[in-house]
């Protein structure tokens, strides 16, 4: 799959209301080019609700259910379950939630959602923040990040929920980047030909809310895969298999760059460099990365029965 | 038409099976459990043919009962206090979404502490959700007006939910008789649903985006339409339902011996019926003396009410309590009858928390206002025990 | 499309549904098509699919609604589209 392979047409309209830059809005643009048309989006409260704007105008080309915070599964199972009662069971069902959609508010309803089999995509775009209410800490939000509800920066670590997910068993699990946009629309459609429960993480850079230029948007979802703090994977009914700069990083064909170099280009970390560097925080930080990488080997070696 | 003779749960749920919902979520809680399992039943054994989805929430539940309904399909489902206070946030989301759900909800008492018995509490709690609600008070009504209760919310001057409620065990677990009509005459009623919106890849709409306070009154306003829409329809479907199934439960108001009557009983649910026994044996006594059984609250019956209460003392027995205020029914009542001719409105909270009202308690309560010994001001706490401490 | 009669939250699909997107922008992308060498990743990564992708895979702006992000800019690997700011 090469950029110039990604399908022409386009599934968002131009002059949605998300901020500039909004890799909320890019990914979904791939994610709907991956699936086509024959699409129903349900959309748990989130930053998409900017995205989707105001009545009576959209800037969706797919059908879209605006959902309440905490049941974006609940409604995907309600969906599917009327599409099967219609004879459409070969309409997608996507719910595309935040990371408080899915980490934290919609967790029950999501895990009910997968433990009940239904047919359909759980896409989590992780920015790691309540973004749309104004940079609050989620579970998703890294150690040592400012947020506006953690202004000297987070005390706790975040969630594994890819791993939780896979602790369901499901037919496929897949993190991406919205930097590797390739990756990710190939794991869309990869999700799309798999019938039953399906999860997919996107990892996606906020300049707003993590406060660096807009313009790096990509370059930072880049360098979290580059060193480590994101790593892409998928598991194909439990078989897990790293992918890309995290493949080799795993096999140790590529060295992880210091975590610093992604820290320090963004405003939410600026406190651990600046007026004097908090070195224990930083070292902490960078050995949290590395006992996750070696969580991610015995993971590549055993699948979904790790732990 | 053949003879039921069943726990009002086993009826209510034959009346659902008979309205063909497509799809159905549900979580148990006592006592409503009974409805879900008995529907679970039809759909495996290939008696209902619908999808059966068990959620993990009562929150969930009707979150995946709005989103299948939003696809256009019918939906039903069932829950009972903890659980319908779980849903709140959701009720309002299909009234706004105008989706023509029905769910009963069997009365029973918020806690903490835990208790099973009926209070109105957590069906009034959901009064400004935009969801029609009914109160019954025998199984053979809440077989009909499941039956009703589609066909108005479906109905295109209505399009809201519909929330059907009865008490706790003296309904849901009370074996009585229930007429039975055939399938074919159901269906000859209730008509294939089509819905107003659904969401089709053909034609993608987006449900529920930003609405902004330019447009969000208007919503509110037809919601109102669609409830007033609903004071009209519900006694003409009823009649419309008499020709055709022989029977009428009332309209807003069931109306019991008020034609000469100088005091007017007004309840709900198995109150309501408790009530019929107590206007009995004070008619006896020669009191002049009736009941006006409200069998819905949303919309309010407040032109009922203002015929029924000119120069006439309405009683208010509530079994429900707003903390600080009072039982609902009185107030609302109350509000209802301002300036009408000769209304007093006295109020009674019984039974509040399950304990049992009787027919004897009911006379009890209506004497003292005869008796001159009750003021319309005051709402007393009948039968209340000595309070302080654990 | 079908317009639905029922009276709630519908909305329906259009260009510009938050209105002409481009006047947020401080800053606009310029290409020097002569040394483009059409990879696209313009096109995929622009959030707003501001930037339109010819039949030939030649490159333009939709400046009714490309936002001024800069990350086509950032992301050009041959460094052919500038910003230039807005009058």
């Amino acid at each position: 799959m090469a950029i110039k392979d990604l399908p022409r047409e386009e599934l968002m309209h131009p002059g949605a209301g998300s901020c500039p830059a909004c890799t909320d809005l890019l990914t979904l643009r791939m994610t709907l080019k991956a699936l086509g048309p024959k699409t129903v989006l349900v959309t748990p409260a989130s930053c998409t609700a900017s995205v989707a704007c105001g009545y009576p105008k959209t800037p969706f080309g797919v059908p879209v259910l605006t959902m309440a915070f905490a049941a974006g599964g609940a409604a995907a199972s309600g969906a599917v379950a009327a599409l099967h009662r219609l004879g459409e069971d070969d309409v997608n069902v996507v719910v595309w939630a935040g990371d408080g959609g899915t980490y934290d508010i919609g967790l029950q309803s999501m895990s009910g959602a997968m433990e009940r089999g239904t047919n359909f995509i759980f896409v989590c775009y992780n920015n790691e923040i309540y973004s749309n209410t104004g940079v609050q800490r989620s579970g998703a939000t890294p150690f040592g990040a400012w947020t506006t509800t953690t202004w000297k920066g987070k005390v706790d670590q975040r969630k594994d929920m890819p791993a939780i997910m896979l602790a369901h068993r499901l037919p496929y699990v897949a993190t991406a980047s919205a930097s590797y946009i390739e990756d990710l629309y190939r794991k869309v459609q990869k999700a799309a030909s798999i019938r039953g429960p399906k999860y997919l993480e996107f990892h996606i850079p906020c300049a707003p809310g993590w406060r660096f230029p807009m313009e790096r948007t990509i370059e930072m979802g880049r360098l979290a895969v580059e060193t480590g703090a994101w790593a892409l994977f998928e598991a194909d009914d439990g078989k897990v298999e790293f992918n890309l700069r995290s493949k080799q990083i795993l096999d140790g064909k590529t060295q992880r760059k210091p975590i610093e170099e992604y820290l320090e280009l963004q405003g939410r970390f600026a406190h651990l460099f600046r007026p004097e560097r908090d070195e224990e925080a930083l070292a902490g930080i960078q050995q949290f990365i590395d006992r996750e990488w070696e969580r991610y080997k015995q993971l590549a070696a055993c699948g979904m029965s790790v732990g | 038409m053949t003879l039921m003779f069943d726990v009002g749960n086993k009826v209510a749920a034959k009346a659902v099976q008979m309205c063909k919902p497509e799809v159905i979520a549900a979580y148990p809680i006592t006592p409503q459990t009974v409805i879900v399992e008995e529907l679970a039943r039809f759909v495996e054994n290939g008696e209902l043919d619908a999808e059966y989805l068990c959620v993990e929430s009562e929150h969930s539940v009707m979150a995946a009962t709005c989103a299948a309904a939003s696809m256009g399909v019918r939906t039903f489902t069932a829950t009972s206090s903890q659980g319908l206070a779980f849903m709140h946030e959701m009720l309002h989301w299909a009234g706004l979404s105008r989706l023509p759900i029905v769910m009963i909800n069997v009365n029973r008492t918020l806690g903490p502490g835990w208790s099973l018995w009926p209070d109105e509490t957590d069906s009034m709690a959901q009064r400004d959700t935009g969801w029609i609600q009914f109160f019954v008070s025998s199984a053979q009504e809440a077989f009909d007006t499941v039956i009703l209760a589609f066909r108005l919310a479906e109905h295109h001057e209505v399009q809201l939910p519909v929330l059907i409620s009865y008490s706790a065990f003296t309904i849901s677990h009370t074996m009585m008789p229930v007429e039975i009509p055939e399938q074919d005459d159901v269906d000859a009623f209730l008509p294939p649903f089509k819905p107003y919106w659904r969401l089709d890849w053909r034609n993608p709409v987006t449900f529920g985006n930003v609405l902004s306070d330019e447009y969000h009154m208007e919503k509110r306003y037809t919601m109102h339409l669609g409830m007033e829409a609903a004071k009209r329809l519900i006694p003409d479907l009823g009649r419309e339902y008499e020709q055709r199934f022989g029977r009428y439960h009332g309209g807003l108001i069931e109306e019991y011996r008020t034609d000469d009557a100088d005091y007017v009983l007004l309840a709900m649910a198995s109150v309501g019926s408790e009530a019929k026994v107590a206007v009995d044996n004070l008619r006896e006594q020669g009191h002049r003396v009736g009941l006006a059984r409200l069998r819905v609250v949303r919309p309010y019956p407040d032109e009922d009410l203002r015929r029924i209460g000119r120069k006439r003392k309405l009683i208010a027995l509530d079994r429900n309590i707003s903390v600080g205020s009072g039982g609902w029914m009185y107030h609302e009542t109350r509000s209802a009858v301002m300036g009408v001719e000769g209304c007093d409105v006295y109020g009674y909270l019984c039974g509040v928390g399950g304990r049992d009202v009787t027919y004897e308690d009911i006379e009890q309560m209506a004497l003292k206002v005869f008796t001159g010994d009750a003021r319309p001001d005051v709402v007393e706490w009948w039968d209340l025990k000595q309070t302080g401490g654990n | 499309m079908e317009r639905y009669t029922a009276d709630t939250t519908i909305s329906y699909p259009c260009d510009g549904a938050a209105g002409r997107t481009g006047g947020w922008r401080d800053f606009r992308p310029v290409i020097d098509l002569t040394i483009c060498i059409r990879c696209l990743r313009c096109w995929a990564y622009c959030p707003e699919g501001a930037v339109l992708r010819a039949d030939d895979d030649s490159v333009s702006i939709n400046y009714d609604y490309c936002k001024g992000c800069g990350i086509c800019a950032y992301e050009c690997p041959k460094k052919v589209i500038a910003m230039e700011r807005e009058e």
